[in-house]
C-alpha cells in the first residue's frame, strides 16, 4: 500500500480546461460582463464577478429520451395509499409531482443560463479588451529617457567609499601566502630566541642575519599593495519609461448635481481601473476645480466634498503649471479627460479656449470632454441643450483639434460613452466594416 | 425502512486492543494502521484487491478530478472547465457537499480521499472505496470483461498527449470541433456485446470443408425433387454484402464512423477512438451502479463493525460513523421532499443484507423464493459470488426479495399517454411481487434506458446518405432538439447527409424523422 499526499501538488490543473471554456464563451461573457457594469458600481467591478451565459452556446447535445412521449413504468417507494388498479390524476406537467427527477423532467429546466464566476482578472480582461489610449506611440514612449545604475563586478579603480574590501584582502593574503611575506609570528620567535641566546653562542650572527632579512623582506612586500585593490563597479544602463501622463480635471461646483458628480467619479473610476490595468507606466494627475483648482491625490479626488462656484479656466491654468512644471511636451504623451456639467462663467469662455488652443491641446494626444447630464435628460447622443463648455469645445473640434466630446446622463451610458472615447481604432473599423 | 441497519452494538471485549486513533486528527501514520486494519478485517470477509494507493487531495483537488470523470489525468476540453465552474459554483455557495472519496478502477487501485475529513471519515472511507470498490472492480464479471484496470492511467497518458499534439498541429479549433462532435455521440459509442473474432483464412478454410462434409453426410436425392424458388425473389445480394463489409446494423456509432466515414483523416479517426475506448472504459460504472455501491456500502459496513468490536475504533468514533453511515443510506419516500429516484446506496446496502439474512436465517417465504441460497450458511460466500457475476438489472431481477419489497413499499405506476390517468399496476403484495420485480430491474438495464439508435444503412455509390434508426421502445421519441444537433454533429463527421428515423418497434411505422447536412467543418 502506498499512500500519496497530493496535497502540495500544482493546483489548477483544470485551468487549460477552463481557458477553453471561457474562449468557447467569450462573446456571451463578454456580453455579460459589460452588461453587469452598468448595473453595478463601479467600484465592485470585478469583485463578484458572476456570468450567465445561455446554455445554448455551451450545450452537450445527447441522443436523450423526450419524457412527455409514450407510455413510461415508474416504480416508487413509499406507498402508503394505493393498491393494484387505483388511478392517480395526472399531476400537471406529465407526472413531474412524481419527484423531478424521474422521467428526465430535469432537462428542460437545466436549458436555461448557466451560471459561473469569473475571476476578477478575467473579468477585467473581457472588460477592457479592445481599448486603448489613442495615439500612444506617437512619441517617444519606448525610447529611453533615464538611465539606472546597478552592479557589474569589480574594477580596480574607483572611489575609496567604493572599496571592496573582502575582495581586496582575499588578493592581499594569496599575493602574500604566494611571495612567502614572513608572518609577524615567525619575526616575533625568532626575536624571542635571540633574546634568549647567550651573546658567547656561535649560532648568533647567523640568526641576526636571518632576523634581519626577514625583516628586509617583510619591508619589500607590503600587507596590501595597490594591485590588491578592488572598487565595486557600477553600470548605468538604459531604463525605459512609458512616458504618458493623464490629466483628470474634474469640475465640482456648486452647480454639479450629485448625480452628476457621481457620473463624472464612475467615469473617473473606470479610466483609472483601464490605465492602472493596462499601462503599468502611465502616471496620473487628478485636479479637481471650483472656481479655482488644486491638484490632489486619488483620494481626495474621489472622496473629498468640497464644494464653490466654477471657473473652468481654472483647472486649465492648473494643467497648464502642472506640465510646464513636470512633463515636457517633448517627452510626454499628454492625455486629459475632463468631466463637466458644462456650466461655466460666460466671462470665463474666451479665456479657457485661449488656453486650450495655445497650451493645452498643442500639448495633449487626446483630449476627453465628458459632460454629465441630468438623470431625466435625453439620452446620449441627442444634445438639445447646448452648454457654454460644449459650444467652446465644439468649435475647437472643428479646428482638426485631438478632442472628443461625449455627453451622459444615465450611469448605463457610462461604460459605452467610454467604450467610444477609448476604444481601439482598428477594433472600431473592424466593427463598423 | 432501512432504518434496521442500526443493529445493537455488538458486546465490546473493550480494551482488548488499542484503539487506532482518539480524537478527529490523523496523519500518515495513522492512516496507514488503518489500512492495515481494514486490510485484516477485509481478509476475514475473503475479499480480494488490486493493491491499494491512497491518495490525499484538497476540495480544490477534488473539484478538478470531478471535471474530468473522476480520472488523475485527462484531455483538454472547454466541457471539462464548464463542468469544474458548475461544480465550483456550487461548492462555493454551499449547495453541494463534495464526495469524500473518489476511487479509480486501476491497477493499483487509486483512491483519493479529502485532506478534510477526520480520521473516522478516513476509515469509513479507506473500508469503503480501498477495499469494498476495489474488491468489486477486481471481480465483477463487466469490468473484467470491458475494462483492462492495469492498461488504464497509460492509456489516457496517451490520449491526452496525443489530443495536445493534435492542437499543436491542427489549431485548437479543429480538434475542439472534433471532440465535440465525438462527445455528443459518446453514449452510441460502446460496444454492448463482445464481438465475433474476424475469422483468419485458415479457420475459414477448415470452415468451408466441414460444410461441405456436412453436406455430403445429409445428401439425399430426394431434396433435388423439391419446387424451386421463383426466380425474381432473389435479396439484394449487393446490399447484402455492403451491410457485411461495413458490418451494418452498427449500434456503436463512434465505431462506424472510425471505420468507415469516407472523409475522416487519421487522427481524427484516431481521435474519435480515443473518445469511444473511455466511453466503454465506463460503461460497465452504469451498469453497476446499484451494485458497485452496495458491495461497498456492505463492505464498509461489516468492516467498521468489526473494527468497533474489536476496540480498534472508539464509541465516539462509531457513533459518528453510524450518522454518516445512516445519511448515506437514507431513501426518502416518493412524495417527501428530496426524493430525487433511487439511492443505488440505499437498494444495494438493503439488498446485500437481505440476502446475508437469507442465507443464514431465511424464512418460510425465502425458501420457496431463494432456493438455491436459503439457509446455505456462508453470507460472504454467496455475496461474493453475487458480486463477481451479476450487474444490476440480472442482480435486482434475481435476488429483489418480497421482504425487502414491502420494506420499501414499492409500487408500480403507469404513465400511458393514451390514458387519462395514471394507474397503478402493481403493489408490494402477492400478485404485484413477480410484476414488480421484473420493471424494476428493467429500470436498471442500460439497453431499456439507453435509446436503441443504430447505423442501418448507407449508399455508397449513390448520394452517401448515412441512415439511422432509432427503435422508439414504449413510443418514446428523442428530445427534438438536442436529437437534431447530434444529429448534425453525426453528419460532420460522416461528411455527407444523414437521416434519423423514429421508428415504432411494434409496427415500423416512423415517428419522427430528422435530417442533417453535412457542414464543411472537418475538410
Amino acid at each position: 500500500m502506498h499512500i500519496v499526499d497530493r496535497r502540495l501538488n500544482p493546483g489548477g490543473k483544470s485551468l487549460a480546461n477552463r481557458q477553453r471554456f471561457l474562449r468557447r464563451v467569450k462573446d456571451v461573457a463578454q456580453r455579460a460582463v459589460r452588461e453587469s457594469a452598468r448595473e453595478k458600481d463601479i467600484k465592485d467591478l470585478g469583485k463578484d464577478g458572476r456570468v450567465s451565459v445561455p446554455a445554448d452556446g455551451v450545450r452537450e447535445p445527447r441522443f436523450a429520451r423526450q419524457s412527455g412521449t409514450g407510455l413510461h413504468d415508474h416504480i416508487l417507494p413509499g406507498n402508503k395509499t394505493y393498491v393494484e388498479g387505483d388511478r392517480i390524476e395526472r399531476p400537471p406537467s406529465g407526472g413531474g409531482g412524481k419527484g423531478s427527477g424521474e422521467g428526465g423532467e430535469g432537462s428542460e429546466n437545466s436549458e436555461d443560463a448557466f451560471r459561473f464566476v469569473l475571476t476578477r482578472d478575467e473579468f477585467l480582461e473581457l472588460f477592457l479588451e479592445d481599448l486603448e489610449l489613442p495615439d500612444l506611440a506617437k512619441r517617444r514612449l519606448s525610447v529611453v529617457e533615464t538611465e539606472g545604475l546597478r552592479r557589474a563586478g569589480y574594477t580596480i579603480s574607483g572611489s575609496p567609499a567604493n572599496l571592496a574590501l573582502t575582495r581586496t584582502l582575499r588578493n592581499s593574503m594569496s599575493r602574500r601566502i604566494a611571495l612567502k611575506r614572513p608572518k609577524p609570528d615567525e619575526i616575533a620567535a625568532l626575536e624571542a630566541r635571540i633574546a634568549a641566546t647567550p651573546s658567547s653562542d656561535p649560532d648568533l650572527p647567523e640568526l641576526l642575519l636571518t632576523l634581519s632579512s626577514l625583516r628586509e623582506r617583510t619591508k619589500r612586500i607590503p600587507y596590501v599593495d595597490p594591485l590588491d585593490l578592488r572598487y565595486r563597479r557600477f553600470e548605468t544602463y538604459p531604463r525605459p519609461v512609458a512616458q504618458a501622463v493623464m490629466f483628470c480635471l474634474m469640475d465640482v461646483s456648486g452647480s454639479m448635481t450629485e448625480h452628476m458628480k457621481d457620473l463624472a467619479k464612475r467615469f473617473y473610476i473606470l479610466l483609472h481601473i483601464f490605465l492602472t490595468r493596462r499601462y503599468r507606466h502611465v502616471e496620473i494627475v487628478f485636479i479637481r476645480h471650483t472656481d479655482k483648482a488644486t491638484e490632489v491625490d486619488e483620494e481626495t479626488f474621489f472622496g473629498s466634498r468640497e464644494t464653490g462656484g466654477t471657473l473652468v479656466s481654472s483647472a486649465l491654468v492648473e494643467m497648464k503649471r502642472v506640465i510646464a512644471e513636470r512633463y515636457d511636451p517633448n517627452d510626454w504623451n499628454i492625455y486629459a479627460a475632463q468631466a463637466s456639467d458644462g456650466d461655466n462663467v460666460s466671462s470665463d469662455g474666451p479665456t479657457s479656449t485661449e488656453l486650450l488652443r495655445a497650451h493645452i491641446l498643442p500639448a495633449c494626444q487626446h483630449f476627453a470632454y465628458l459632460e454629465v447630464g441630468d438623470e431625466n435628460g435625453p439620452r446620449a447622443g441627442f444634445v438639445e441643450h447646448r452648454t457654454t463648455l460644449w459650444r467652446t469645445y465644439e468649435g475647437l473640434a472643428k479646428t482638426g483639434a485631438p478632442i472628443a466630446m461625449r455627453k451622459v446622463n444615465h450611469r448605463r451610458d457610462i461604460y459605452p460613452v467610454f467604450r467610444e472615447l477609448f476604444g481601439r481604432k482598428d477594433a472600431r473599423a473592424e466593427a463598423e466594416a | 425502512m432501512v432504518g434496521s441497519i442500526i443493529r445493537p452494538t455488538p458486546q465490546r471485549i473493550s480494551g482488548s486492543q488499542e484503539p487506532l486513533f482518539t480524537g478527529n486528527d490523523w496523519d500518515f501514520d495513522t492512516i496507514r494502521r488503518i489500512h492495515d486494519a481494514c486490510e485484516a478485517e477485509a481478509r476475514d470477509l475473503g475479499l480480494s484487491w488490486y493493491p491499494n494507493q491512497i491518495e490525499i487531495i484538497t476540495a480544490e483537488q477534488m473539484l478538478d478530478a470531478y471535471a474530468s470523470i473522476g480520472m488523475p489525468l485527462f484531455y483538454k476540453h472547454w466541457s471539462f472547465g464548464k463542468h469544474f465552474a458548475q461544480h465550483e459554483a456550487g461548492y462555493r455557495r454551499g449547495m453541494m457537499g463534495l464526495a469524500y472519496e473518489i476511487v479509480i478502477n486501476s491497477d493499483p487501485c487509486i483512491s483519493y480521499i479529502m485532506e478534510e475529513n477526520t480520521a473516522t471519515m478516513q476509515t469509513l472511507v479507506i473500508a469503503h472505496a480501498a477495499f469494498g470498490h476495489n474488491h468489486f472492480f477486481k471481480n465483477n464479471y463487466l469490468f473484467k470483461q470491458w475494462t483492462d484496470a492495469e492498461g488504464i492511467l497509460d492509456y489516457l497518458d496517451f490520449a491526452k498527449g496525443f489530443i495536445s499534439r493534435c492542437e499543436e498541429r491542427y489549431g485548437h479549433a479543429a480538434v475542439e470541433a472534433v471532440l465535440d462532435a465525438a462527445h455528443a455521440l459518446m453514449s452510441q459509442g460502446v460496444h454492448r456485446y463482445p464481438r465475433k473474432k474476424r475469422p483468419d483464412l485458415a479457420s475459414e478454410q477448415r470452415r468451408e470443408r466441414e460444410r461441405a462434409e456436412h453436406g455430403e453426410q445429409i445428401y439425399n436425392d430426394l431434396w433435388r425433387t423439391l419446387p424451386q424458388k421463383v426466380a425474381g425473389a432473389r435479396p439484394d445480394l449487393a446490399a447484402e454484402r455492403r451491410k457485411a463489409l461495413l458490418e451494418l446494423p452498427q449500434e456503436n456509432i463512434l465505431y462506424f464512423l472510425e471505420k468507415a466515414a469516407p472523409r475522416l483523416r487519421p487522427w481524427q479517426r484516431e481521435i474519435l477512438r480515443i473518445v469511444r475506448l473511455v466511453a466503454q472504459y465506463f460503461y460497465p460504472q452504469r451498469q453497476t451502479k446499484v451494485m458497485n455501491e452496495g458491495c461497498a456500502t456492505y463492505c464498509h459496513y461489516r468492516i467498521m463493525n468489526a473494527l468497533s468490536e474489536k476496540g480498534l475504533i472508539g464509541e465516539a468514533a462509531y457513533l459518528e460513523f453510524l450518522q454518516s453511515h445512516t445519511n448515506v443510506v437514507r431513501q426518502p419516500n416518493y412524495n417527501e421532499r428530496g426524493y430525487n429516484g433511487h439511492n443505488p446506496y440505499a437498494i444495494g446496502f438493503a439488498m446485500m443484507q437481505d440476502i446475508a439474512r437469507i442465507v443464514e436465517q431465511p424464512t418460510q417465504e425465502d425458501r420457496a423464493w431463494f432456493p438455491e441460497i436459503a439457509g446455505t450458511g456462508d453470507a460472504m460466500a454467496t455475496l461474493r459470488d453475487v458480486w463477481a457475476n451479476y450487474r444490476d438489472e440480472s442482480f435486482i431481477a434475481q435476488f429483489l426479495s418480497p421482504k425487502l419489497m414491502r420494506e420499501m413499499r414499492l409500487f408500480h405506476v403507469v404513465d400511458d399517454p393514451d390514458e387519462s390517468d395514471l394507474y397503478v399496476e402493481a403493489i408490494h403484495d402477492e400478485r404485484g411481487y413477480r410484476k414488480m420485480r421484473r420493471s424494476f430491474a428493467r429500470q436498471y438495464d442500460v439497453a431499456w434506458l439507453d435509446p436503441d439508435i443504430e447505423v442501418v444503412d448507407v449508399d455508397l455509390t449513390g448520394d452517401r446518405r448515412l441512415i439511422v434508426h432509432h427503435r422508439a421502445l414504449n413510443r418514446i421519441t428523442l428530445q427534438k432538439d438536442d436529437a437534431r444537433r447530434v444529429l448534425q454533429h453525426l453528419a460532420d463527421l460522416w461528411g455527407y447527409d444523414a437521416v434519423l428515423k423514429e421508428i415504432d418497434p411494434a409496427n415500423d411505422a416512423v415517428l419522427a424523422e430528422h435530417h442533417a447536412t453535412a457542414r464543411p467543418i472537418f475538410f
